[in-house]
């Protein structure tokens, strides 16, 4: 095609189009660039570094999610050069903050008392939040890198837990910016951003306001986005990936049919998710949808039929409701006709509910007086 | 939605009416955010509140509650004379333009601010805005619909929409809302007095006897049956005597909530079906505990016309049934076997019987959901409509005159009330306020006024206020709110404790029977 052009990747020609990144290209290709601060569908920054690339001619590394392919560019993704960088640039991150897994240090004498240091801090013995679902534990493994012994960096910012939803944990923030990015670029409720320099630097809530005093609609799109532990659901804060199972659904709240994942664990819903990969949500999720699903557990859930006696309510097995229910329709259909009898379906129930209430209602009462809420 | 959700990022103009979308689609917003912050679409906002989106917005248009059909009328009166229409699909594609023309040839920018207190300019400059685009959209919610002239309201969208040729093509369209998860689904479910599945009229012989044919019965009713809110009131007037309610609670949604407590207390039996003794559940003289969408396979339909699979991740609390079973056991104990295996069971058979649905399958829909019409297992499915032709052929416009709301202020009623719903919680709260985060958040239902009112009746930030309609009183905090535009207040309807709804007219759309929730008069007092 015209608008195609050549670029060499480890070796092997690909074609490209005009204002495609080089990682645009690789992945395309199925060559594996690793990222971190990248998050899919808003515009690269290149901050984490972790996917530097190293271009023929070119002194020093370039990051492949922000710089443009070129005709002609032949491209190293996996060389020494490259991969030493990475394996600095996660060293340098891992060092930073209370990454207390085991890629953080072997070192054997700091390490009781750097972990007594986390765990005063996390007021909680468990070891961090994102163990197990960590891309930067993952990067570390891949590329076996470990924190260098910096036992005594002293966390700058507390943890923040004054609001109902998420835990901002800023002594495991790796700054990548994906949380501003979800919130400004995919959300735009931009309720957070970079703040302070240097050393100080922090996402901010406002002026560094509590996120319960900010902008912030508690949609949880960074927590979704953030790649280490500096972001977790407060209520599901260790609850690890592999003591639960995915189960894909549809959310319950607005019509828009956000497609959601339930974390399950021992038959109860500890989190849910946005479905990445599929709309119409892409991942998505409002404060509702995310977090409202304390209901599903709640202690007075109907667990029996009842029936009232005398003005109050007395439990009853199955068949003396069905049988009432079914003996007194039917007498009322016989004393006063169909019509006297009136069905509300549901506009929150299934297709296939709904549907069994329409065909009860015409083919067995025999009315058409069949509505539901959709008016209200 | 004639359109997709994905579509309204392809819009040139986005016009947003009566919808706080930030707050009760929030996820669909993030649509309409970026395209206007990242693609350069101009957003067109028309509120009688100064909503999050009038931040977003190139022009916001604020008319008087239930004045719709005249600023709509005053845009196209604009396009018209400004000869900004799309003669060619006007021509191509509709009827009855003539009586349009005639029709908005008063609704002159002058007469129309009279009406609707949006300054002249703003309509001149609104419709330009949206008749030079390419690609217009509009979303509507309730703010349209929940009026005595919701169906002039719908169709006077529908008269712009086609006036400008943007219907059936990528970034435009009429595209309604839908504020509950599956409401599209009940609606092409038949769960309507006059629709059978995929809107096969009750009244049409022909499908009625397909529907006997497939059910293996007779004698299925033929006259239209009644809409809820035509319903209660029967039952106030001892005309119906028993309701079977399948996961509802009308007496927080209802309108004119103490009249429709007394319909209910004159019922000879009531059923409930829920997963909590609601407010309405109270009144029941039988409560079936049924399973929540978590705890059952199923689809729901969403307002894109994408159908969607639920599936259950958790086992259903005590001995609580899928809904379709009970209901199916009822109809047994009736004479009538309703006998299904499970959810996928029910479903095959709605494709038997449901054209548009005839195509979906659970298989096809295992990773992401297709958009009805879908009436093979071949068809790709529909994600945009009306794109060669309309449902019945050719587009009508309708010629709509302004009718003024079922009630307007007085002397003693001297403010109006809108109501909706906040961020955090949802429709009658049953599920949102049983999350402590949620409540954390908005605990209480409150009363919002702006300053200028405030100061006018004497509430203060914060102080409990009485606020009282022709029907019922209730008392909630008073909250200041530059959201709010003097003349007018706000309450959320969700909170049971101090319902909105005590306050609402049930004053009925001819047509649809939909009530006017979006327009009464009140006063203020204080309750401290």
């Amino acid at each position: 095609m015209e608008n195609q052009k050549p670029i060499v990747i480890n070796g092997n020609r690909f074609n490209f189009t005009e204002g495609d990144t080089i990682l645009d290209v690789a992945r395309q290709n199925n060559i594996e660039i690793p990222t971190l601060c990248h998050l899919k569908g808003t515009t690269p920054t290149g901050t984490c570094r972790v996917c530097v690339v190293e271009i023929a001619g070119q002194e020093d590394l370039v990051t492949s999610c922000d710089t443009k392919a070129v005709e002609g560019m032949i491209v190293q993704t996996e060389s020494s050069r490259v991969v030493a960088s990475r394996k600095q640039t996660i060293k340098n991150m891992l060092s930073m903050g209370n990454h207390n897994c085991a890629v953080r240090a072997p070192h054997e004498e700091s390490w009781t008392q750097y972990q007594l240091k986390v765990h005063a801090e996390d007021k909680s013995p468990e070891l961090c939040p994102a163990w197990g679902d960590c891309r930067l534990q993952d990067l570390a493994y891949h590329y076996q890198v470990s924190g260098s012994d910096y036992s005594n960096v002293e966390t700058l910012y507390p943890m923040e837990m004054a609001n109902p939803f998420i835990i901002r944990d800023f002594s495991r923030c790796i700054l990548c910016g994906r949380c501003v990015k979800a919130c400004n670029e995919i959300q735009v409720n931009n309720a957070i951003e970079f703040g302070y320099d240097g050393d100080k630097k922090k996402i901010v809530a406002g002026d560094d306001k509590l996120l319960k005093d900010s902008d912030c609609v508690f949609c949880g799109e960074c927590v979704q986005a953030c790649p280490v532990g500096a972001l977790v659901p407060k209520d599901a804060r260790f609850d690890r990936p592999w003591e639960t199972e995915k189960v894909r659904s549809t959310c319950s709240y607005c019509g828009v049919g956000c497609q959601i994942d339930f974390h399950v664990k021992d038959n109860q819903i500890v989190k849910i998710t946005g479905a990445e990969d599929t709309a119409p949500n892409y991942g998505s999720l409002c404060v509702k949808g995310r977090f409202g699903f304390q209901f599903v557990h709640a202690k007075d859930r109907l667990t029996t039929p009842l029936i009232k006696e005398n003005g109050e309510f007395r439990e009853a097995s199955w068949d003396e409701a069905l049988d009432l229910t079914a003996k007194r329709l039917s007498e009322i259909k016989d004393a006063h006709g169909a019509d006297s009898i009136g069905v509300f379906t549901s506009a929150r129930v299934s297709n296939e509910d709904n549907y069994a209430a329409m065909k009860f209602t015409r083919a067995v009462l025999k009315t058409n007086n069949i509505d539901h809420c959709a008016r209200l | 939605m004639t359109n997709t959700i994905g579509d309204i990022g392809d819009a040139d103009v986005i016009m947003v009416v009566g919808s706080n979308t930030t707050e009760n689609h929030p996820v669909l917003s993030t649509v309409v955010k970026r395209a206007v912050k990242y693609k350069n679409a101009k957003l067109l906002v028309v509120d009688p509140r100064q909503i999050k989106l009038t931040k977003f917005a190139d022009l916001w248009l604020r008319p008087n509650l239930g004045s719709d059909v005249a600023w709509i009328n005053g845009l196209m009166h604009v396009i018209i004379a400004e000869n900004l229409h799309d003669k060619a699909f006007i021509e191509k594609r509709t009827n009855d333009f003539e009586g349009l023309k005639s029709m908005v040839e008063k609704f002159t920018p002058d007469y129309v601010e009279k009406i609707t207190g949006i300054a002249a300019q703003q309509i001149i400059d609104a419709a330009r805005l949206y008749a030079n685009a390419g690609a217009s959209a509009i979303l509507y919610c309730m703010g349209i619909t929940q009026h005595t002239t919701g169906t002039d309201n719908v169709k006077s969208l529908a008269n712009l929409s086609m006036l400008c040729g943007n219907l059936g093509i990528p970034g435009g369209g009429v595209n309604p809302l839908r504020g509950q998860n599956n409401v599209q689904g009940a609606c092409d479910m038949g769960g309507l007095p006059n629709v059978y599945t995929g809107y096969q009229p009750v009244t049409d012989a022909a499908v009625r006897k397909k529907m006997e044919d497939a059910w293996g019965i007779t004698g299925l009713p033929e006259k239209n049956g009644l809409t809820v809110t035509k319903m209660v009131p029967m039952a106030h007037d001892g005309d119906i005597k028993a309701f079977y309610i399948i996961g509802e609670n009308p007496l927080v949604s209802d309108p004119d909530l103490n009249h429709a407590e007394k319909s209910f207390a004159n019922l000879d039996f009531l059923v409930v079906q829920d997963i909590f003794v609601t407010e309405t559940g109270k009144m029941a003289d039988v409560i079936l505990p049924a399973t929540c969408f978590a705890e059952k396979d199923g689809t729901f339909t969403n307002t894109e016309r994408r159908v969607q699979r639920i599936r259950k991740a958790v086992d259903a609390p005590g001995d609580a049934w899928d809904d379709w079973k009970i209901t199916s056991e009822i109809a047994k104990r009736m004479g009538y076997p309703m006998a299904y295996k499970n959810a996928q069971e029910i479903f095959e058979e709605i494709r038997e019987v449901t054209p548009s649905y005839a195509g979906v399958t659970y298989e096809r829909i295992e990773r992401q959901g297709l958009h009805w019409p879908c009436p093979s297992q071949e068809h790709p499915g529909t994600p945009i409509l009306h794109t060669r032709q309309f449902t019945r052929g050719k587009g009508v416009f309708h010629a709509i005159d302004y009718i003024a709301p079922a009630e307007t202020v007085d002397d003693e009623y001297p403010l109006y009330l809108t109501t909706g719903r906040v961020l955090y919680h949802y429709h009658t709260g049953t599920m949102t306020r049983r999350t402590d985060g949620l409540n954390e958040r908005a605990p209480e239902s409150f009363v919002e006024i702006s300053a200028k009112d405030a100061e006018k009746f004497g509430v203060e930030d914060g102080s409990p206020i009485n606020v009282a309609s022709r029907r019922g009183q209730i008392t909630v905090r008073a909250t200041i709110s530059e959201q709010a535009v003097s003349g007018t207040v706000f309450i959320p309807f969700h909170f049971a404790e101090a319902a909105a709804n005590r306050l609402t007219n049930a004053a009925l759309d001819p047509v649809s029977n939909i009530p006017e929730f979006k327009v009464c008069a009140i006063k203020l007092s204080s309750a401290a």
